[in-house]
């Protein structure tokens, strides 16, 4: 017998997971943009669409504790249910750390001269995809996804790696531009954070499915 | 060392209190337990769940041998109690039954004063002074958590109270014979939410004495009060475990169907 009410309530969630996905991906491939281009009626944008994500995790969450008082749910569908609750939170800070992008892009007086540097749109690229396949291994309960994404942190890393060299050495050559370096340093730190909390809903992923975290076995 | 030797050891150590070993229960020709191997732990709560007709009942009653007098019925196997299996021909079954109580699924008072309810079975023991009767009704009525609602009704008929009156004084009753084991059919099926809490907290205080096997529907109860629980379909155990990991990570595919409701 199947729990239509039940299946059809938590397919409801995937499609507001879903959704809060794509609105995160947006937010950050539109700040690395904003900021590349200096674009900034489209940062304000971006800081309005993040009150819309922080609802969304409101939403969510009101969702999953309803769905627990109301089924409550155990073993694998409680631990789906839980996962969902968790990784919300960690959206929810992509969502931020895109909008800190956009108000770091806004205090700039006029283009930072680095904007156009190749690593960092390949850096926001590469912490964008990670944020889409965490969230799609956590709708398609796709352990392999889960952790081939977390192992892809190292390349985000490298790259953070790489422009703070770059701009280390840029630096030694001209120190006018210290103010446009720090300010891409930290732009390349919030991707950085981004690709962490993608680290995060993986992990909670794995739990979903195996039902430890971090290699302690919790449910 | 035997599985019989590690069954002893371990029933000596106060550990498994009772087990079934490969027991199968004919009802003419409905094969209604299909070599169940259960074990049940002494000063713990073992739930019984499953689909409706699955055996629950069924094997809970071989335990004590409620299934004895129903007619066609063929039991193999054995139930071992303390090291000895009560389908032995040595075994006395009125003595089974004060080791082993049962309370059913509606309460079922007998209809006489709820002094006289508890002191039925002590008296069919051959017990016959006032003052041991007396001490043995309290002693079961405060058990049952029921003697200060009680304790100045003696005299009135038991049918008198409410229906979680009259539950917990059917527990009271089984435990007027001193037993060791307390059997439960879905005791609370019929009961309120308050009483049915009230008895859930009971078997929480019975389990430090007693080892207790429930029967329940209710799978929030079962997480919440057991131990261990075991899944029967169709007449076989499929899976017996410890609660918490039963409720987490069943380890059988149609345990987790199940529990997450999705047959029955
Ligand atoms: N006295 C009887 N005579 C013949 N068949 C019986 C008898 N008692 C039970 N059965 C059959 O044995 C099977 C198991 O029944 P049992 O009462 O043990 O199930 P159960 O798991 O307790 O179900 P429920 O949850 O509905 O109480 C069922 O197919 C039932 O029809
Ligand atoms: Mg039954």
């Amino acid at each position: 017998m199947a729990r239509s009410h039940y299946e059809h309530e938590l397919e409801h969630l995937h499609v507001e997971i879903i959704k809060m996905g794509s609105l995160i991906e947006g937010a950050i491939e539109d700040s690395t943009r904003a900021f590349a281009s200096h674009d900034l009626a489209l940062c304000a944008r971006i800081i309005r669409r993040d009150q819309t994500i922080d609802e969304m995790e409101k939403a969510i969450e009101s969702r999953c504790l309803w769905l627990i008082a109301r089924e409550q749910p155990v073993a694998s569908d409680l631990r789906k249910i839980t996962t969902a609750l968790k990784m919300v939170t960690d959206m929810e800070r992509i969502g931020d750390n895109a909008a800190d992008i956009a108000e770091l892009t806004m205090r700039i007086a006029e283009k930072n001269v680095f904007s156009d540097s190749g690593h960092i749109l390949q850096m926001a690229g590469a912490a964008m995809l990670m944020v889409r396949d965490a969230v799609s291994s956590y709708v398609h309960t796709d352990l392999v996804l889960a952790r081939d994404t977390q192992r892809r942190d190292d390349e985000v890393d490298a790259y953070f790696n790489l422009i703070k060299r770059e701009l280390v050495h840029v630096f030694k050559a001209d120190e006018s531009h210290l103010d446009n370096a720090i300010d891409l340093l930290l732009i390349a730190k919030y991707l950085e954070r981004i690709a962490d909390h993608a680290v995060n809903i993986c992990e909670w992923v794995e739990f979903s499915v195996t039902g430890t975290h971090k290699s302690a076995q919790i449910f | 060392m035997t599985m019989e030797a590690i069954r002893t050891e371990a029933v000596r150590a106060g550990d498994v209190r009772l087990y079934t070993e490969d027991l199968h229960l004919h009802y003419g020709d409905v094969h209604a337990l299909k070599g169940i191997n259960m074990e049940i732990r002494g000063h713990h709560v073992t739930a019984l769940i499953g689909p409706s007709g699955c055996g629950k009942s069924t094997c809970l009653k071989t335990l004590n041998r409620m299934n004895d007098v129903v007619p066609r019925v063929r039991i193999t196997g054995s139930v071992v109690l303390d090291g000895e299996d009560v389908y032995g021909k040595a075994v006395d079954v009125t003595v089974l039954r004060r080791k082993v109580g049962m309370v059913f699924q509606a309460p079922n008072p007998f209809p006489m004063s709820v002094y006289d309810n508890i002191a039925y079975g002590p008296r069919v023991h051959g017990i016959r002074r006032r003052i041991v009767l007396d001490e043995i009704v309290e002693r079961s009525l405060v058990g049952a958590a029921l003697w200060d609602e009680v304790k100045d009704r003696l005299k009135k008929p038991a049918l008198s109270l409410s229906g979680g009156q009259q539950q917990r004084l059917c527990i009271a009753r089984a435990l007027a014979t001193g037993p060791e084991v307390l059997l439960m059919d879905e005791p609370t099926s019929a009961l309120d939410p308050i009483s049915t809490l009230k008895i859930e907290e009971l078997m929480a205080q019975l389990k430090r004495d007693y080892s207790i096997v429930i029967v329940t529907h209710n799978m929030q109860q079962a997480a919440r009060i057991s131990d261990y629980t075991a899944f029967f379909l169709l007449g076989e155990l499929v899976e017996c475990d410890r609660t918490d990991r039963m409720f987490a990570s069943p380890r059988d595919r149609r345990t987790e169907d199940y529990i997450t409701g999705r047959f029955g």
